[in-house]
C-alpha cells in the first residue's frame, strides 16, 4: 500500500531548488482552457506554476490514490469505494462541474480546480514511470479514479465530453441489426429485446472493448465488436487507459532528460517513495515470534492458527504428501514469514513427500526450496532475502489454481458447499458464522470473509486484550495478509501481550 | 525524511551479474517439461547473459517450482548426452541417417537439422516476408542443449544464420518468443531498459491433455489414445471457428505438440500486435472451463447463451454423444455417478435416477444421459424445473467436451512457446502442423518419428539408382514428412501474399497523404 506519508520535501534539499521552475514539457506559454470536468489527459500542462504548487498538488493527488487503492485492496464494492472516496476528493481535489457555476466553464475556481487535476495528474505520470510496476498500478488507480467521476458526472455534460473524443465508432445500421436478430440481444447480457431493437448500437475494433470481450458481454462478428450505447463508459475507460498506457511509456523515456533537471528529479523521487510496493514490506523482523516454538514438527499443531489457505494447504499435503507447483510456493513462502529456518524448511518438506526418494527430493525440490529463502537463485536483484511471502492480494488475484491444485484462497476459489465443509472440518461450526460467511463469498468480500472467521475463533482473546487494553485498534485491523493472520492467532492464543508491529505494515 | 533514510533501490553495479547457478542444469529442464511452454514473465529485464560461453540459466523461483512430478518423467532425462558437435563448425557432408540409432542421439537430431528440418518456410513465416526484417531479425530463439542448458535472447538476421547456429549447437528442441523493440542480443548495451520492450508476437493458443485428466478415462498424465485425442479435435474446431468468425482472424496454423496436445499460432498482424491486455481479454472470452480441485460446478453460463456458446454447443454435441458418452463412459460406476448426479438440479429426480442405476449395476453413461429426459417425462418429480434441467444438461454437456486452454500461455507476449517441426524429446515424433480441413483424420500416433524419416531418406536413396533423381528430390519429399512442409509451405505463402497486400496498402495510403 502506499504509506501514509504526506511529508513535503526535507527544506533542506529544497534549497537546492530554484523557487520557480519551468515546466517539463516544452513551453508555450499558453493558459489551456478545460472546456470539460473530465479529460483523458492527452495534452501536457504547458503554463508555468510555482515548485510549491507542483509539489503540493501531486501530494494532494496522492492521497486520493492511496485511499482508492486500500479500497481496492479491501475488495470493497464500487459503491463502497465511492462512497469512501467521494468525501476525499471534494476535500483534496475537487472538480465541479459546469452546472455548478453560473458562467460554466468560464468560472476562475472551475479553471483552478481543473488546472489541479491535469496538473496533478501529469506529475504522478512523470513520477511513477520508472518502473513497469509502478506504471501499472499508477495506471490502474487512475483508471478507478476516472471510472469513478465519470459515472458521477452531469449526464449532460458527460454525454458532451464523450462527443467531444472522436473515437472510431460506426453507427450500426437498421438493416444489419434486423439481419443480426437475438444474435445481439443474447450476446449482450440485461438487454430487452425491445431495447435491443429500439437502442443505438455501435460497431467498434474488438480491441476497443477489451473489457466487454473478457466478460463476453459483446457480440463479436469478423473482429468487430457490436456495443449498445449504454456500454459506452467501457469504451470510454478503454480509451482512457490506452492513452495513459502510452504516455506512461512516453514519460518513461523522458525521465533520463529530466535527471539533469535537479529541481525536480528529488520531488519526483519523494513522491515515488511513497508509493511502496505492497509485498516488499514483510520483513522477518515482522512476523518473526521470539521464543515460539517453530521447526518441522510443530507445524501440525500451529497450523490452528494458520489462516484457512494455509490451512488447507496443510491438510491436502499431509492426505497426499504433495503439493503442486504453486501450492509448494506459498505455503514455502508462508512457512518461511512464520520464522521456519530454512535447514527446518528442506526438512519439513521431506519429511512431508513420504513417497519419493531422497534422490529425487534433493534433484527436484531442494533447490526449490532454497531459492524461495534466496538462498540460490539467478534473481540477483531478489537476492538476500528470497521473495515475500504472498499476501492476501496476490493470492486473490494470481494464479487462481487449476484442476487438481489446492493453493489459492478457500474463500474465492472453493465452490460454497465445499468451503462449508472445509470450514466445518477446521472447527467452525457456528451457523450465524457459516451463513455470514457465504453472504460474503457471495458479495466477493473474501477478506471480510476470512476475518469474520478469525473474530469469531479468537473472539474471548479479542474481548480480552480490548478490555485490558493491552492491545490497541490497530493491532486488531482487517487482516490482509496470512502471515499477519498466523501471527495474531498465536500471540492472542499464548497470552501474547507484545504489540503485533507486523500488523501496521501496509496501511 | 524518508528520502534520505528508506535504503535506496540496488545500485546495478551492486547486483551480481554473474551469478550462475552452480547446481543449475538439473533443474532448467523444468522450463521445458510441459511441452515446451515457457513462463517467462518479467524476466527479460533480469535476465542472465545467454551469448556468453558458458550457458546461463533464466531461473524465476515459479519455475522452480514447476511439477517436475506432475508431469511423467520425460524419458530424456535419464540420457543426457554432451553434445560432441557443440564446439565445431557444421559437417560439410550430409550426415548418414544412421538407421538404428535412438532419437535422442545427437547424431540422429543433427541429421534431422541438417536435411529435413524447413528453416526457409519458418523463416518467411516468422519473417512476413522474404526480404530481411526485424520481425525476424529481433525475434528472440531459446535453446534447449542436449546437456539440457537453456539460451535465451538468441536472434538472427535471417533464416539461414539461424539454421547455422542450430547446426552447430544441435540443441534438443528450441522455443520461439517475441519480436522486441531491439535486437535481443544487443538489450544490455541499451541504456534504458524500456527500450528492449516485446513488441509482437503471434497469438497463441495451447490445449494439453492433461488438462483433461479429471474427465479422461481412457489415459492419464502424458499417455494418449484415439479415444481422447477427440478432446484436442474438439477444442480446435471450438477454437478456430472463434479466431474466425468472432475474430475475423484468418492466418492460423495448428501445431501438434509432439505428445499430447496443440498449440495454436495466429499470424494475422492484428492478432501479432495486441498488448498483453487485450490477449488476456482474448482468452477470458474463449474461457469457460473454470476452477480448481474444489470448486464444484465449473461451468457457470449466462443465459441466453452467448453467440460464441451457442455455437460451441452446436459443434460440440454429436461428439458428446460419440466420444463421450460411448468412448469415455464416464458415469459407469456409481460414484462416478454421483458426480453427474451432483451436476443436476433436481433433488426428487436424483433419487429416482440413483434408485434405477443402483438397480443396474454397470449401466452405460449413454442409457444413464438418456434416463434423465426420460425419468424427467414421466413425471418423478413434481418440483422439476424443465428450463433448470435443460440448462444443467448444456452446461454438462459443456463441461465434458469445451476447450480447456491452458490461457497463461495466450496472455502474455513474452512468453516463448516450441517451434512447429522440432522432435519432441519424449517421442520423438515431429511437430507437425494440423491441417484442420482433414481434422478428424488426423492421427497423433501415426505422425513420424524422427527415425523412420531418417529410415526413409536411406530407404529412397538405396532404391533409386539414378544418381541425379536423388540430387533432384529434396530430403523432405522423400519421406512422411512431406505432406507436413507442403502444407507449411501453402499456408506461409498466404500468409505472405496478405502481408504484401497490406503493405502496399499501407503505401500507397501514405502517399496520398503528401
Ligand atoms: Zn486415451
Amino acid at each position: 500500500m502506499i504509506r501514509q506519508d504526506y511529508n513535503r520535501i526535507d527544506p533542506k534539499r529544497r534549497s537546492a531548488i530554484d523557487y520557480k521552475k519551468k515546466q517539463f514539457a516544452v513551453p508555450t506559454y499558453k493558459q489551456q482552457d478545460y472546456p470539460h470536468r473530465l479529460s483523458l489527459y492527452e495534452t501536457p500542462p504547458t503554463a508555468e506554476i510555482t515548485l510549491e504548487q507542483f509539489e503540493q498538488w501531486a501530494i494532494d493527488r496522492l492521497r486520493v490514490l492511496a485511499e482508492i487503492e486500500a479500497c481496492s485492496f479491501r475488495n470493497k464494492t464500487p459503491a463502497e469505494t465511492a462512497a469512501h472516496v467521494t468525501p476525499l476528493l471534494q476535500k483534496w481535489l475537487p472538480l465541479h462541474s459546469n452546472t455548478s457555476s453560473s458562467v460554466g466553464s468560464q468560472d476562475e475556481n472551475l479553471k483552478l480546480e481543473r488546472q489541479k487535476d491535469h496538473y496533478s495528474h501529469f506529475i504522478l505520470r512523470l513520477a511513477f514511470s520508472s518502473t513497469e510496476d509502478l506504471r501499472r498500478r499508477f495506471a490502474r488507480i487512475e483508471s478507478a479514479l476516472f471510472k469513478l467521476r465519470f459515472q458521477n458526472d452531469d449526464a449532460k455534460e458527460r454525454q458532451t465530453f464523450v462527443e467531444s473524443l472522436q473515437f472510431d465508432w460506426e453507427v450500426v445500421s437498421e438493416e444489419e441489426k434486423r439481419a443480426l436478430g437475438a444474435d445481439l440481444l443474447n450476446a449482450t447480457p440485461g438487454m430487452k429485446r425491445q431495447d435491443a431493437e429500439e437502442a443505438g448500437w455501435f460497431k467498434v475494433d474488438f480491441e476497443m472493448v477489451a473489457e466487454l470481450v473478457e466478460g463476453r458481454r459483446v457480440f463479436l462478428k469478423a473482429g468487430k465488436a457490436y456495443v449498445p450505447v449504454r456500454e459506452q463508459m467501457s469504451m470510454v475507460l478503454a480509451g482512457f487507459n490506452a492513452r495513459l498506457d502510452k504516455g506512461l511509456e512516453l514519460a518513461a523515456r523522458a525521465l533520463p532528460r529530466l535527471d539533469e533537471d535537479d529541481r525536480l528529479t528529488p520531488i519526483l523521487v519523494h513522491l515515488s517513495k511513497n508509493f511502496a510496493t505492497p509485498d516488499s514490506t514483510l520483513s522477518d523482523s515482522d512476523s518473526a515470534l521470539p521464543g515460539a516454538p517453530i521447526n518441522p514438527s510443530s507445524i501440525d499443531p500451529l497450523s490452528q492458527h494458520f489462516p484457512l489457505c494455509m490451512r488447507n494447504l496443510q491438510m491436502t499435503l499431509r492426505k497426499n504428501s504433495h503439493l503442486k507447483h504453486f501450492g509448494r510456493l506459498q505455503y514455502t513462502l508462508f512457512l518461511k514469514g512464520i520464522g521456519l529456518t530454512l535447514e527446518d524448511c528442506l526438512i519439513f518438506w521431506r519429511q512431508a513427500f513420504k513417497l519419493i526418494t531422497d534422490d529425487t527430493f534433493n534433484k527436484e525440490y531442494r533447490y526449490n526450496i532454497r531459492h524461495a529463502y534466496g538462498d540460490v537463485g539467478g534473481d540477483a536483484i531478489r537476492r538476500g532475502r528470497g521473495y515475500s511471502p504472498f499476501s492476501c492480494q496476490k493470492i486473490l488475484t494470481e494464479h487462481p489454481p487449476g484442476s487438481g491444485e489446492s493453493h489459492g484462497c478457500p474463500y474465492r476459489h472453493f465452490s460454497v458447499d465445499n468451503l462449508t465443509t472445509l470450514l466445518q472440518t477446521t472447527g467452525v461450526s457456528d451457523r450465524d458464522v457459516l451463513r455470514g460467511v457465504k453472504e460474503d463469498v457471495e458479495k466477493k468480500r473474501f477478506h471480510i470473509a476470512c476475518n469474520r472467521v478469525f473474530e469469531w475463533a479468537h473472539k474471548g482473546d479479542i474481548k480480552r486484550v480490548k478490555e485490558d487494553d493491552s492491545w490497541g485498534a490497530a493491532e486488531l485491523d482487517t487482516i490482509v495478509h496470512p502471515n499477519t493472520y498466523f501471527k495474531r492467532s498465536y500471540l492472542l492464543k499464548t497470552g501474547g501481550a507484545a504489540a503485533v508491529k507486523g500488523d501496521e505494515m501496509e496501511i | 525524511m524518508p528520502h534520505s533514510t528508506a535504503p535506496g533501490p540496488m545500485r546495478p553495479e551492486e547486483v551480481d551479474e554473474d551469478d550462475i547457478l552452480p547446481d543449475a542444469p538439473q533443474q532448467v529442464s523444468d522450463h521445458t517439461k510441459e511441452e515446451g511452454k515457457t513462463d517467462m514473465t518479467d524476466s527479460a529485464s533480469q535476465s542472465e547473459d545467454s551469448t556468453s560461453e558458458a550457458p546461463r540459466i533464466d531461473v524465476k523461483v515459479e519455475d522452480l517450482f514447476d511439477d517436475a512430478d506432475d508431469d511423467e518423467e520425460d524419458e530424456f532425462s535419464g540420457s543426457r548426452v554432451l553434445n560432441p558437435g557443440n564446439e565445431s563448425s557444421p559437417p560439410e557432408a550430409p550426415l548418414p541417417c544412421a538407421q538404428s540409432a535412438k532419437y535422442t542421439d545427437p547424431e540422429v537430431m543433427l541429421a534431422f537439422y541438417q536435411r529435413l528440418f524447413p528453416f526457409r518456410y519458418l523463416y518467411q513465416w516468422l519473417n512476413h516476408s522474404m526480404k530481411p526484417s526485424n520481425d525476424f531479425g529481433h525475434r528472440e530463439f531459446a535453446f534447449t542443449l542436449q546437456n539440457d542448458a537453456y539460451l535465451r535472447y538468441q536472434s538472427f538476421p535471417t533464416g539461414d544464420l539461424l539454421r547455422r547456429e542450430i547446426l552447430r549447437l544441435n540443441p534438443s528442441r528450441f522455443e520461439i518468443g517475441p519480436v522486441y523493440t531491439a535486437n535481443p542480443r544487443d538489450r544490455k548495451t541499451l541504456r534504458k531498459s524500456t527500450a528492449f520492450r516485446p513488441m509482437a508476437k503471434e497469438l497463441v493458443f495451447d490445449i494439453d491433455l492433461t488438462d483433461y485428466d479429471e474427465i479422461r478415462t481412457c489415459c492419464n498424465k502424458a499417455n494418449i489414445c484415439h479415444k481422447c485425442w477427440s478432446f484436442v479435435t474438439m477444442a480446435i474446431k471450438v477454437v478456430d471457428a472463434a479466431l474466425r468468425e468472432d475474430f475475423g482472424f484468418q492466418h492460423i496454423m495448428w501445431v501438434y505438440s509432439g505428445r499430447r496436445g496443440a498449440h495454436a499460432w495466429i499470424s494475422d498482424k492484428r492478432a501479432r500486435n495486441m498488448d498483453d491486455q487485450k490477449r488476456k481479454a482474448l482468452a477470458g472470452y474463449l474461457e469457460v472451463i473454470k476452477g480448481g480441485a474444489q470448486s464444484g460446478k465449473k461451468v457457470n453460463v449466462k443465459r441466453p447463451l452467448h453467440p460464441h456458446l451457442a455455437r460451441s454447443l452446436d459443434i460440440l454435441r454429436e461428439h458428446f454423444q460419440r466420444d463421450i458418452l460411448e468412448d469415455q463412459d464416464p458415469w459407469a460406476e456409481p460414484e462416478k455417478a454421483e458426480r453427474l448426479l451432483r451436476l443436476l438440479p433436481d433433488k426428487v429426480l436424483n433419487d429416482s435416477l440413483r434408485k434405477k442405476w443402483d438397480a443396474a449395476p454397470g449401466r452405460s453413461s449413454v442409457s444413464k444421459w438418456a434416463d434423465i429426459d426420460a425419468l424427467a417425462k414421466t413425471g418423478a418429480s413434481k418440483t422439476l424445473d424443465g428450463r433448470a434441467l435443460l440448462e444443467a444438461k448444456q452446461d454438462i454437456v459443456l463441461e465434458y467436451t469445451y476447450p480447456r486452454l491452458d490461457v497463461e500461455v495466450s496472455k502474455k507476449k513474452i512468453h516463448l512457446l516450441k517451434s512447429p517441426f522440432v522432435i519432441h524429446p519424449g517421442t520423438g515424433r515431429v511437430c507437425v502442423p494440423i491441417d484442420t480441413k482433414r481434422l478428424a483424420k488426423f492421427d497423433p500416433l501415426g505422425v513420424p518419428t524422427v527415425t523412420e524419416l531418417l529410415g526413409e531418406i536411406d530407404a529412397f536413396d538405396g532404391q533409386t539408382t539414378e544418381e541425379s533423381d536423388v540430387k533432384k528430390t529434396q530430403d523432405y519429399e522423400k519421406t512422411g514428412l512431406r505432406p507436413y512442409v507442403e502444407y507449411f509451405r501453402t499456408y506461409v505463402a498466404g500468409l505472405l501474399r496478405e502481408e504484401k497486400g497490406v503493405k502496399r496498402e499501407r503505401e500507397t495510403g501514405n502517399a496520398m497523404e503528401f
